[in-house]
């Protein structure tokens, strides 16, 4: 018996192959110790002084730019730096395609925009009072240090001008802050001071991202294996590096495609990129499938795996806003409803007069498509073609052929939303003052948009109807811990997360029809073939029983 | 002439026999799994099994290359015409009629002419497309960023697919063959003992009996 040899081998192979699958059963990786460290800001570290023994912190300040002068005082570059970063003057002009970008300028599919709305908005400036066109962004007296160098919670910031009283209500009776407390307690930024403004984005807990919520404070292990406290526990900023405070990772300027990897040591400040930690070969362990694996990084983002659905945590997201049925009102007043329970329990606005309806998701599985980080906006300088809804308020770039692409995971964000009919252009809504054109509080989008545009000098035709629109968030927090990375069939399968990506033969997705049926005919026609010819034995050797076989 | 029970496969034919045929039924199982004929697989599980054994394979294919030339062996399919209608008409119409089967195995030619021919195809058509298509299609890491790399990769998958329907078109073939004759026990036998009933010549019988005693019962 020789066969053993063979069935040996066969089995030996199978027992290399298993190997990589039973190195899972050690997953999930054991979690850091739970403890009271601090969360990890990257390659800044604190601790070499405590800010209570400063002197010049140790007496009341009557007002937020008083603290910041005693900061800039010490601190004597950081103003200049500061000035430079976009959290700071909201501006940024795309390099590819000159557009004047930045939050200043920019409308999107939320609240639309901010500009002639600093009054509410700019609450998420970091500086103090930007309230309209006369701030100064030269003055490093009006940074405000303390939003995101607050490490106790008490620092909170409200609306730079009055609103019109239905909305101002909301910002009053807060506690005071203890300015000279807050100044003598800084420290680099945590989760919540970032999220304090990118949670909310849009106007509401994770509205707009989808993958920025507050379940980001203190996300459990599974949530965010780089950001909760059982996994790593990094601040915003170990992936953020920070130099002469400017950050690093941009919506408005991808890298969808890391190439560098991680450098030398001592390098790359610039970017946030997984790639920049994990290097371009992230799966490690020299089996088939993690070579496998590794050839999928040319081509599919590392998001596109490891985060596999967004919203997660409890916090849902917006999808769908309707702004067509704003303005209802209830003996005058304006009014909102609750009608959507999310997975931590609490309600969330499915109506608000000020802005219409809302539609939410959770644990949403992202849409999916080539993308070399080239993003071109629909501004207000742009005119449409109204015939061409859904209009996308920021396409993107990419496909198989451009080496720069990707396939990532996105956001898709529908909304209804004012525009000028006549012009075929976005518009700029006064939403925010105390008069009685602020569409929150007097409800009447004509009035609110003639004075948007009026504002700034532009064109507008006198009509304004409601756009379809649709806007796009590239997915990149929220990744979840490894073992629970999306397996190959997910995308590798008729009908999977994959279906709608061009450009590329998928092994399990695509498949000749014609080849297939070609085949299995072959196979059963062969398969019945044989069943005929051994039947036409039998029996024609019955009828010539007894005659030699 | 005499018909004797003569060694006719070796161990190693006999180990490289039954090493293909575990590799090539792993490769059809895994290999329709990812390309998604069933889901029931999982996918990495069929990546990994389909790469580890292709990889086996090929050694395996090169080492019995190198022994069927080194040893001569590949005589054996060496195609010809002699004999091959007569076993045409034997698989098509005798059989029905109980006739015996007419080729009989000789000492240095024991394949039949159809299955020599069916044996030489698969060897230099079948086989080298697979693993041909196969290796590009392995490799598509170091060539995925050329012109239309896509499409080609495409192409490169459709030639692999339809090979791997003509091989298991092939198998089921093969082993309904087994059936043909004898009982199917029987027509395995050899592939196992080694030993097969085979007409030798006078002078065969005498040199076997003589110098390969234990090739001879």
């Amino acid at each position: 018996m020789h066969v053993l040899p063979g069935i040996l081998l066969s089995l030996a192979l199978m027992s290399v192959a298993l190997a990589p699958a039973q190195a899972r059963t050690n997953w999930p990786t054991p979690p850091v110790v739970v403890d009271t460290n601090p969360q990890v800001s990257g390659p800044l570290t604190g601790g070499t002084a405590d800010h209570r023994k400063f002197e010049i912190l140790q007496k009341p300040f009557a007002s937020g730019p008083d603290v910041t002068k005693a900061c800039l005082s010490c601190h004597t570059e950081t103003g200049k730096h500061f000035m430079k970063n976009i959290h700071w003057t909201w501006d940024y002009k795309d390099p590819v395609t000159n557009q004047q970008l930045g939050k200043k300028y920019l409308i999107n599919n939320f609240c639309t925009n901010a500009r002639g709305n600093e009054g509410m908005c700019a609450q998420c400036h970091a500086g103090y009072g930007w309230k309209d066109e006369s701030f100064d962004f030269t003055n490093e007296g009006n940074i405000d240090c303390l939003v995101c160098h607050d490490s106790t919670g008490t620092y909170y910031k409200t609306p730079n001008s009055t609103g019109n009283p239905a909305c101002s209500v909301m910002f009053e009776g807060k506690p005071v802050i203890d300015l000279s407390f807050v100044a003598q307690r800084v420290e680099l930024p945590k989760r919540a001071n970032c999220g304090g403004c990118h949670f909310n984005g849009g106007g509401g807990d994770n509205v707009k991202h989808g993958d920025l919520s507050s379940a980001l404070k203190s996300p459990p292990r599974d949530l965010d294996i780089h950001m909760s406290p059982q996994g790593l526990n990094f601040a915003c900023t170990a992936c953020h590096v920070t130099k002469d405070h400017v950050w690093a990772g941009s919506r408005y300027d991808v890298i969808a495609k890391d190439e560098e990897g991680q450098g030398k040591p001592g390098q790359r400040r610039d970017v946030a990129t997984c790639e920049s930690c994990h290097g371009t070969t992230p799966h490690q362990s020299g089996s088939i499938e993690h070579r496998k694996l590794n050839h999928h990084v040319a081509s599919v983002a590392c998001q596109t795996c490891h985060i596999p659905a967004f919203a997660r945590g409890g916090v849902a997201t917006m999808v769908d806003w309707d702004w067509r049925t704003a303005g209802k009102t209830k003996n005058g007043e304006g009014y909102h409803e609750e009608g959507y329970l999310q997975g931590n329990g609490e309600e969330r606005y499915t109506y608000k007069s000020i802005k219409g309806n809302f539609t939410y998701a959770e644990n949403v599985v992202p849409e999916y498509a080539w993308f070399n980080g080239q993003m071109h906006y629909t501004t207000i300088d742009t005119r449409f073609d109204t015939n061409q809804q859904p209009i996308a308020i920021n396409a993107f770039d990419g496909s198989r052929d451009d080496i720069r692409s990707r396939i990532w995971p996105f956001k898709r964000m529908h909304t209804w939303m004012p525009f000028d009919t006549g012009n075929g252009t976005l518009v700029y809504t006064h939403l925010w003052g105390d008069d009685n054109e602020s569409y929150w509080g007097n409800y009447d989008m004509g009035k609110s948009i003639a004075r948007g545009m009026r504002d700034f000098g532009l064109p507008y035709s006198g009509q304004f109807g409601f756009l379809e629109t649709i806007s796009y968030w590239p997915i990149t927090h929220m990744v979840a811990p490894k073992e629970e990375a999306l397996a190959c069939r997910e995308c590798h399968s008729q009908d999977g997360r994959l279906a709608a990506v061009e450009g590329v033969y998928l092994p399990g997705r695509d498949r000749s029809y014609w080849l297939d049926l070609f085949g299995v005919l072959l196979v059963s026609g062969t398969v019945g073939g044989t069943l005929a010819h051994g039947l036409m034995r039998h029996l024609l050797r019955k009828h010539h029983k007894g005659e030699n076989h | 002439m005499a018909t004797r029970r003569v060694l006719i496969f070796t161990i190693f034919e006999r180990f490289w026999h039954w090493t293909q045929m575990s590799l090539i039924m792993t490769m059809l199982v895994t290999g329709f799994a990812i390309h998604g004929l069933y889901v029931s697989m999982p996918f990495d599980t069929a990546v990994t099994l389909h790469t580890l054994a292709a990889l086996a394979l090929l050694a395996l294919w090169i080492l019995s290359t190198f022994w069927l030339f080194t040893t001569g062996n590949w005589k054996h399919y060496v195609p010809t015409a002699e004999g091959l209608g007569q076993v045409l008409r034997f698989y098509s119409y005798g059989i029905f009629q109980g006739e015996r089967h007419p080729y009989r195995k000789a000492y240095w030619r024991k394949h039949n002419p159809l299955q020599a021919i069916a044996y030489l195809a698969l060897k230099l058509v079948l086989f080298p497309a697979i693993w041909i298509s196969g290796l590009i299609y392995l490799f598509y890491f170091a060539w995925g960023d050329v012109r239309f790399a896509a499409a080609g990769l495409e192409w490169v998958a459709l030639i692999h697919t339809a090979t791997a329907y003509a091989i298991l078109t092939f198998v089921v073939i093969h082993v309904y063959m087994l059936t043909i004759g004898h009982s199917f026990a029987a027509h395995v036998a050899p592939m196992l003992t080694g030993f097969d009933e085979v007409d030798l010549t006078p002078e065969e019988e005498a040199y076997l009996t003589a110098d390969e005693p234990s090739h001879i019962r």
